[in-house]
């Protein structure tokens, strides 16, 4: 058994056998290998989106699973997102679970209406007469010179929607067993995929080269079956000094930071957004005292909005300084000054020396 | 940008803006001469199969089944037996005394809100009983004809309206925005068009699976200006769904004329066209047509031949709902002038015509309708009324949100049943 399976308790029910080589791969395949398990398993799990059949998707997500398992479940569909997922809510209420891709998450939006009024409500306003079981995969995020429109964090805007669950991994092994999870979940899942960390784990020392996946030890990923559970968070580093709360290509940037400046982090990769693991921020920031939230989303109303809130209701008397907030700039995200905008090294640095001030 | 602004220094025309008008206003007189309804029997019934470019002026048109003279004629005719027809008549006659009981209920304070479809019960009785009782149906807020004509009983829609304890929908749910998974109707949505990019996702579900089941999607013409309403075109064209798409053209949203949706262009039932969707334009007060055009389109979808749009060319008769007053935007005359006349009188009188029926056997069963409708109301009211306590638990409004409970809700959960613990002493004070 690898270093990597043999440190995860809360995978569930591995199908691999236990002396499997140990593989690694990068984001995208494990991904494209949880989407192949679970058109595999389960007959009525079907994937459409832009670009997906045929050419295997813009980022490769999909590459071979229309060859494989037919043009009946996994295929190309019109430029148009509100059709994607409004068709997706009707194939549910039919009995499929659908696994829609929206190309880039800054293109969801005009998906919205059939997110937040329909999927989201399905079960409560049927009374659990009608479910909307879909994954709604988007690759989100910057860091790729993507411009405005393709590197948004939305993620906010979804768990600010009750009725729906949102989930980001952080490594390979993670995107493979959440996305299974997710595509099992009977609720509608948001699966937002941090693109800047497809083929490896970034750093945000945007200046150095960048590591591929295969050198870092959470891209060892068992083949077959395996999930990890929604609303469990990642416990990746034990330490006293200081709680990191990070999700996605964050958590690897604000790892590296720590690492560099030598601070004692307790660093948490939240997973799931929404169900959040509240007990295990409340046990971490309860431990060191000091708290600091990053995401790459813009600032206001982000979902560090939330979990700072939630920390200091809930661990007030625990901390020992103000909840730190690392976040993007209240701007678009800006094509030449991508890295301006960028929540790296120096402003997750500044934040650590202020939370360790005294 | 001062109000004269003209173009300098250049001889272009000045542009205009049209915003649309509609042709009445209160206390206008009505002619609605210039309204081309053309002849009963006088529209070409194209094969099921047939490509939308050789059926194109059957988007302009009306096709028509019941003449003056209150018989059938020509190729739309779908020669029902007269026991179907009285049953149809039923169900018209049912959804009428259901519509004018429940408007009477949210007067007298019993429910938060009412929809009438007065004028328009054949687009919804007459379409859908063309269908199989197992096609799935993804209806708009109007469609209350449906239900009832698949069965669905009456008591139930009455709890439903009045959110109350034996509410299935426990109470979470505007009035009349009713499911019913059994009878294979979708779950009604207040946010308009939605209904159409899932009809037709049900129906490629449906031929994913290679099922035999298609699935036809109500929506009214104003709300055709939707992205939602040309997201479900396109996809429907796109993979050839099963699935039939109905525009109730009832001429009003809300306070809008139907130009506010494009209808001074032309039809409803060209849109279909446009996306080389098979397209129907109905007279949506002529019950055989509306069941002759619904079997048509069902009968294509079910041959793998694609979807069918179908206009029902009708008459809002009423207001919008309870909480709008026609007179205040619209001639009163319209409803009198409505050149198709009544649904319910015609197919009464077609029946009478053919020796099946007559004016007492009518009346009494006007009665019997109104009778039963008051007789299950007030079986519904001992669930209670709406606002009158006698409401599900406060700890269902924390489920159904998801699957299972999570922390946060749980937490709520607790904070809603405290809090009615502080005002009233107890989490149930009325039992």
């Amino acid at each position: 058994m690898s270093e990597k399976t043999a440190n995860i308790g809360d995978a569930i029910a591995a199908d691999a056998p236990a002396d499997a080589p140990e593989r690694r791969i990068n984001m995208i395949e494990a991904i494209n290998e949880a989407l192949d398990i679970m058109l595999t398993r389960d007959p009525d799990v079907i994937i459409m989106g832009e670009d997906v059949g045929y050419f295997g998707g813009v980022f490769r997500a999909t590459a071979g699973l229309q060859a494989k398992h037919g043009k009946n479940r996994v295929f190309d569909t019109p430029i148009s997102e509100c059709g994607i997922i409004g068709a997706a809510v009707g194939m549910g209420a039919y009995g499929l679970r659908p696994v829609p891709e929206i190309q880039f998450a800054d293109y969801i939006y005009p998906g919205l209406d059939q997110l937040i009024s329909e999927a989201a409500r399905l079960r409560y306003r049927s009374a659990g007469d009608y479910i909307a079981p879909m994954t709604v995969r988007s690759p989100f995020g910057g860091g790729i010179f993507g411009g405005q429109t393709h590197s948004q964090s939305p993620e906010a805007l979804f768990t600010h929607v009750s009725g729906l669950k949102t989930v980001i991994p952080a490594t390979p092994y993670d995107a493979k067993g959440l996305l299974i999870a997710a595509i099992e979940d009977n609720d509608p899942v948001i699966f937002f995929e941090p693109k800047r960390i497809y083929n490896g784990p970034f750093t945000g020392f945007y200046d150095k080269p960048v590591e591929p996946w295969k050198k870092h030890p959470d891209s060892v990923v068992p083949e077959g079956y395996y999930r990890i559970p929604l609303g469990k968070a990642r416990h990746l580093r034990e330490g006293e000094a200081l709680t990191v709360l990070a999700y996605g290509t964050m958590v690897h940037v604000a790892q590296a930071v720590c690492e560099a400046k030598g601070v004692d982090a307790d660093i948490l990769d939240l997973r799931t957004l929404v169900p959040l693991d509240i007990k295990a921020i409340e046990a971490s920031v309860e431990k060191t005292g000091r708290c600091m939230i990053v995401h790459e989303a813009t600032r206001t109303s982000g979902f560090g909005a939330e979990l700072s809130a939630l920390v200091t209701e809930r661990c007030f008397y625990h901390l020992e300084a103000p909840v730190e907030r690392v976040t993007g700039f209240d701007t678009p995200y800006p094509h030449s000054l991508e890295w301006a905008y960028f929540p790296g090294p120096v402003r997750i640095g500044e934040a650590i020396d202020k939370l360790l001030k005294d | 940008m001062a109000d004269t602004a003209k173009p300098a220094d250049t001889n272009r025309p000045a542009l205009a803006l049209h915003v649309p008008e509609p042709t009445y206003r209160p206390g206008d007189p009505v002619d609605f001469a210039h309204i081309d309804v053309g002849t009963a029997g006088g529209q070409p019934r194209p094969d099921e199969a047939a490509h939308p470019s050789e059926m194109g002026e059957l988007a302009y048109s009306l096709v028509r089944v019941l003449g003056d003279d209150n018989q059938a004629h020509g190729p739309w005719n779908p020669r029902l037996d007269p026991e179907m027809l009285r049953t149809m008549l039923g169900h018209m006659a049912m959804v009428r005394a259901f519509d004018e009981r429940m408007f009477r209920g949210q007067r007298q304070g019993k429910t938060s809100f009412y929809m009438k479809c007065t004028g328009e019960e054949a687009t919804s009785v007459s379409s859908s009983m063309a269908l199989a009782s197992d096609d799935m149906i993804f209806p708009s807020y109007r469609q209350q004809g449906i239900l009832i004509a698949r069965g669905y009983p009456l008591l139930e829609m009455i709890n439903q309206i009045y959110s109350n304890r034996a509410d299935k929908l426990k109470g979470r749910q505007l009035p009349i925005m009713y499911s019913s998974r059994e009878h294979s109707f979708f779950s009604i949505s207040g946010n308009l068009a939605t209904q159409c990019p899932q009809a037709v996702g049900w129906a490629m579900a449906s031929a994913i699976k290679g099922d035999s089941r298609i699935a036809a999607t109500w929506v009214g013409e104003g709300s055709t200006a939707e992205g939602d309403f040309h997201a479900a075109c396109t996809f429907a064209a796109v993979y050839n769904a099963p699935v039939i798409l109905n525009v109730v053209n009832n001429q009003w949203a809300i306070s809008s004329f139907s130009g506010f949706a494009g209808g001074e262009r032309t039809t409803f039932a060209a849109r279909g066209l446009g996306y080389g969707i098979a397209a129907l334009r109905v007279d949506g007060n002529d019950a055989l047509a509306c069941y002759a055009a619904a079997e048509w389109a069902a009968n294509r979808a079910r041959g793998n031949h694609g979807p069918t749009l179908i206009e029902y060319f009708t008459y809002r008769a009423e207001g919008h709902s309870t909480s709008d007053d026609p007179s205040g935007y619209r001639s009163a005359q319209e409803r009198e002038e409505w050149p198709l006349g009544d649904p319910v009188t015609r197919l009464k009188k077609h029946l009478i015509t053919i020796g099946e029926w007559d004016e007492d056997r009518h009346a009494a069963m006007d009665l019997a309708c109104a009778e039963q409708v008051k007789a299950v109301t007030k079986e519904a009211e001992k669930n209670g009324i709406l606002g009158h306590g006698l409401h599900h638990p406060f700890h269902t409004m924390f489920e159904d949100v998801y699957e299972e409970l999570p922390w946060h809700l749980e937490e709520q959960a607790e904070q809603a049943i405290r809090e009615r613990i502080t005002k009233f002493g107890s989490e149930r004070p009325f039992g």
